[in-house]
């Protein structure tokens, strides 16, 4: 097949560049401390957490863009032409307190992406999943919370956890990630606006899937999210996000922070459907995703897996990452990356193995196709304490035409004679003979397309939840949908 | 039902095919033999349609129709199947899945509706079994980790389920051994019937002793030079192919 077929083969089409229309109070652009005491009041934090977010903003301003190492390629930002606040209702309107008082437009926005917030909806639809749904800046509702909290499980946004549980995120806010680990997780500290908060008490296995849907809607804003989850001794979780933004010419800030602490015995299972708006085929717009992830294996045999299924932004940067503290703890990373058109990727995974006999697992499939460029980043460090640890990692990647990148860039720093590490890696061009095999019994290209790069995906999408291992695989399908040449 | 008049094709800017005439009519079994190079494997590549081969000149009609105007998998829909000499691995696709997909589409195309499930297990388990695969087959990954007979055995047991109209066997007998080279014929004997047809490519006599050719045809430098029936290949094996292209000559 000609390089023209198989560009025409993986154009794309975003189906939710949708913009909802809808009364909203937005901020204007410009960031100082006042845009910050106006987001901490807004929101009725305690004077610790304002401390926390100015600190976190004086450090902010010494520090530089760290574009120099990535390898990826942007305009300078212009911070002062953000906004950073925007909220759907009028200026002076307080959040609703349940769902029956929200606006029936918000609700429509994210049945329309498939996400009901009814809870009789949900319960026909995604079968025990609870919800946090995530509009600009704020959190317009959560499903299921009386269940859960009988589970003794807390699921709520973080602004009300400030609220109701501020012991807990006082306790445990940036102890994982902290506000001056790096540029945008100094930026995110100072201005994060909503996200989700888990806690799962000891012993408790959170009786339903909990998952979070991030929404951009509004234009000329940045979302700066933070989640915080927190499973105690013997305590497990399954968690996902999904993400989704409209088609906008301009490019748009997505600049997250996300804390995972495990316990003893604990086990945290993170998963990400990332479909923020990818930009159009000739580059323009879409989201950058500036992203800090990080999960704590704090206690012994706790264990945190990451899953991550990244089809969107215009470009990701973002290396969810496990510190192996824990005597026998464990850590996973499964990656899929799909790119095309112009987007970029420099994603990956840090395993800090401080725990003796700590384990970790990287599986990373990078998809690049169009002339988009990807890479894979990741560091396997085993510090002296951990002995006996051990690590696999294996990257793969999968060329479409021939005007697309795949980089790999994996660091190791083993600092003990008794770790076992190791690492394969592949890159490979989706075979013409693949393709002309699947066709010869029968099945259109496009078909064949799917079902090539699906398999080259399986060992990853194995690990996602049920529910959300089928819209994953449709989701890779839509991104390398296309008319057949 | 396969007419091929007088046809050129070229790889790379190389002319490999020079003229090859060749008519197969229902319920026919030829074999194709020739020298490495004489282009033997061009022509399957050619019929099945893929695209790094240019055909310059020459018709080929299937059932009536203009071959060349169908696109890979139509041709595969209307009963060409092509048995790869050395069938590519697919990781992560279970064989089970490809087989599914394969036969669903070309019942779709054929207007028919999908197999239930139920009717395809049962379907694929009675080829398996008349294969002698095992059950754990249909759950790997396709050809991958296979060994060059299993490979092969896959390739007649998709044409077992695919039940295909021309079956293109390119050299099917390399890296059998003769038990695996029986399972595979005894494959392919099953389906021979008044109105399925074969094309044998093979380099070795050997094959033809277990699935018996109506016609032997040399080919030579891209053109069929001679035809005989089976007693042709016996003699090649004896005497080797010069003789013949000294004969045309």
């Amino acid at each position: 097949m000609a390089n023209e077929e198989m560009e025409q083969l993986v154009s794309s089409e975003y189906k939710q560049g949708f913009v909802t229309d809808i009364e909203s109070y937005t901020l204007p652009p410009g960031l100082d401390e006042e845009v910050i005491r106006y987001i901490s009041s807004k929101k009725k934090e305690p004077q610790w957490l304002l401390d926390w977010r100015l600190e976190a903003f004086a450090l902010w301003k010494e520090m530089h863009d760290p574009q120099a190492w990535a390898n990826i390629e942007y305009p300078k930002i212009d911070f002062q032409a953000i906004s950073y606040y925007s909220a759907p209702g009028a200026k002076d309107k307080n959040a609703p307190k349940s769902l029956d008082e929200v606006d029936p437009k918000l609700l429509e926005t994210f049945e329309k992406l498939g996400i009901p917030l009814h809870e009789r909806a949900a319960l026909a639809g995604v079968r025990g999943v609870a919800v946090d749904a995530v509009f600009d800046s704020v959190s317009v509702g959560t499903t299921f919370k009386k269940e859960l909290a009988e589970a003794g499980v807390i699921f709520c946004s973080i602004s009300e956890a400030v609220q109701d549980h501020p012991e807990l995120v006082r306790k445990y806010l940036g102890t994982v990630v902290s506000k001056t680990d790096n540029f945008y997780a100094a930026l995110n500290a100072a201005v994060f606006t909503d996200g989700s908060f888990v806690f799962v008490p000891k012993g408790v296995t959170c009786p339903m899937e909990l998952s979070t849907y991030f929404r951009i809607n509004a234009a000329n804003t940045g979302q700066f999210e933070r989640t915080l989850i927190i499973c105690e001794e013997g305590a497990q979780v399954s968690y996902l996000e999904g993400c989704t933004a409209p088609m906008r010419d301009e490019n748009q800030l997505h600049a997250a922070v996300v804390e995972l602490v495990a316990l003893d015995d604990a086990y945290i299972k993170y998963s990400t459907v990332q479909n923020w708006y990818p930009g159009d085929e000739e580059g323009l717009g879409g989201i950058y995703n500036f992203v800090t992830k990080r999960g704590d294996c704090r206690g012994d045999r706790s264990k945190i897996s990451w899953t991550q299924v990244e089809t969107g932004s215009a470009i990701t940067w973002k290396y969810p990452s496990c510190i192996l503290r824990g005597k026998d703890s464990v850590g996973e990373f499964y990656s899929v990356a799909v790119t095309n058109n112009f987007q970029q990727a420099d994603t990956g995974t840090k395993m800090i193995h401080l725990g003796e006999g700590s384990r970790s697992t990287i599986i990373s499939k990078g998809i690049s196709a169009g002339r988009s460029n990807q890479s894979y980043r990741g560091l396997v460090k085993i510090l002296p304490s951990a002995k006996n640890a051990r690590n696999f990692t294996q990257c793969d990647s999968l060329l479409l035409g021939d005007k697309c990148g795949a980089h790999t860039f994996p660091y190791q720093e083993i600092g003990n004679a008794t770790a076992q590490v190791e690492h394969e890696a592949t890159t490979s061009k989706i075979g013409e003979d693949q393709l002309f095999y699947c066709m010869q019994r029968g099945i259109s290209e496009e078909d064949s397309v799917n079902m090539i790069v699906n398999g080259f995906c399986k060992d990853v999408f194995q690990e996602l939840p049920m529910e959300f291992a089928v819209e994953a695989e449709a989701l890779l399908n839509v991104t390398l949908e296309g008319a057949v040449g | 039902m396969i007419e091929i008049k007088d046809l050129h094709a070229k790889v790379e800017g190389k002319p490999i095919l020079k003229g090859l005439s060749l008519s197969i009519k229902p319920g026919e079994v030829h074999a194709i033999m020739g020298p490495n190079g004489s282009g033997k494997s061009t022509l399957s590549a050619v019929l099945a349609g893929r695209s790094d081969y240019e055909v310059t000149s020459g018709t080929v009609t299937f059932f009536g129709e203009d071959l060349f105007a169908m696109s890979i998998e139509e041709r595969a829909c209307a009963g060409l199947m092509l048995a790869f000499q050395y069938p590519v691995e697919i990781p992560g696709v279970k064989n089970v899945y490809l087989l599914k997909a394969a036969l669903n589409a070309q019942r779709k195309a054929r207007g028919e509706p999908e197999i239930e499930a139920p009717a395809f297990m049962k379907l694929v388990r009675e080829k398996l079994q008349f294969m002698k695969i095992d059950n754990s087959f249909l759950h790997r990954a396709v050809n991958e980790g296979f060994s060059g007979g299993e490979k092969k055995r896959n390739e007649i047991l998709q044409m077992l389920i695919l039940e295909p109209k021309l079956v293109l066997l390119d050299e099917i007998d390399s890296g059998l051994d003769i038990d695996a080279l029986k399972v595979v014929a005894e494959g392919v004997n099953s389906l021979r019937d008044a109105g399925r047809s074969f094309l044998m490519i093979t380099h070795y006599q050997r094959l033809l002793d277990y699935i018996e050719p109506d016609f032997v045809h040399v080919l030579n430098d891209g053109q069929i030079i001679k035809t005989g029936d089976k007693s042709l290949a016996l003699e090649l094996e004896d005497r080797g192919y010069d003789w013949v292209v000294e004969e045309t000559a």
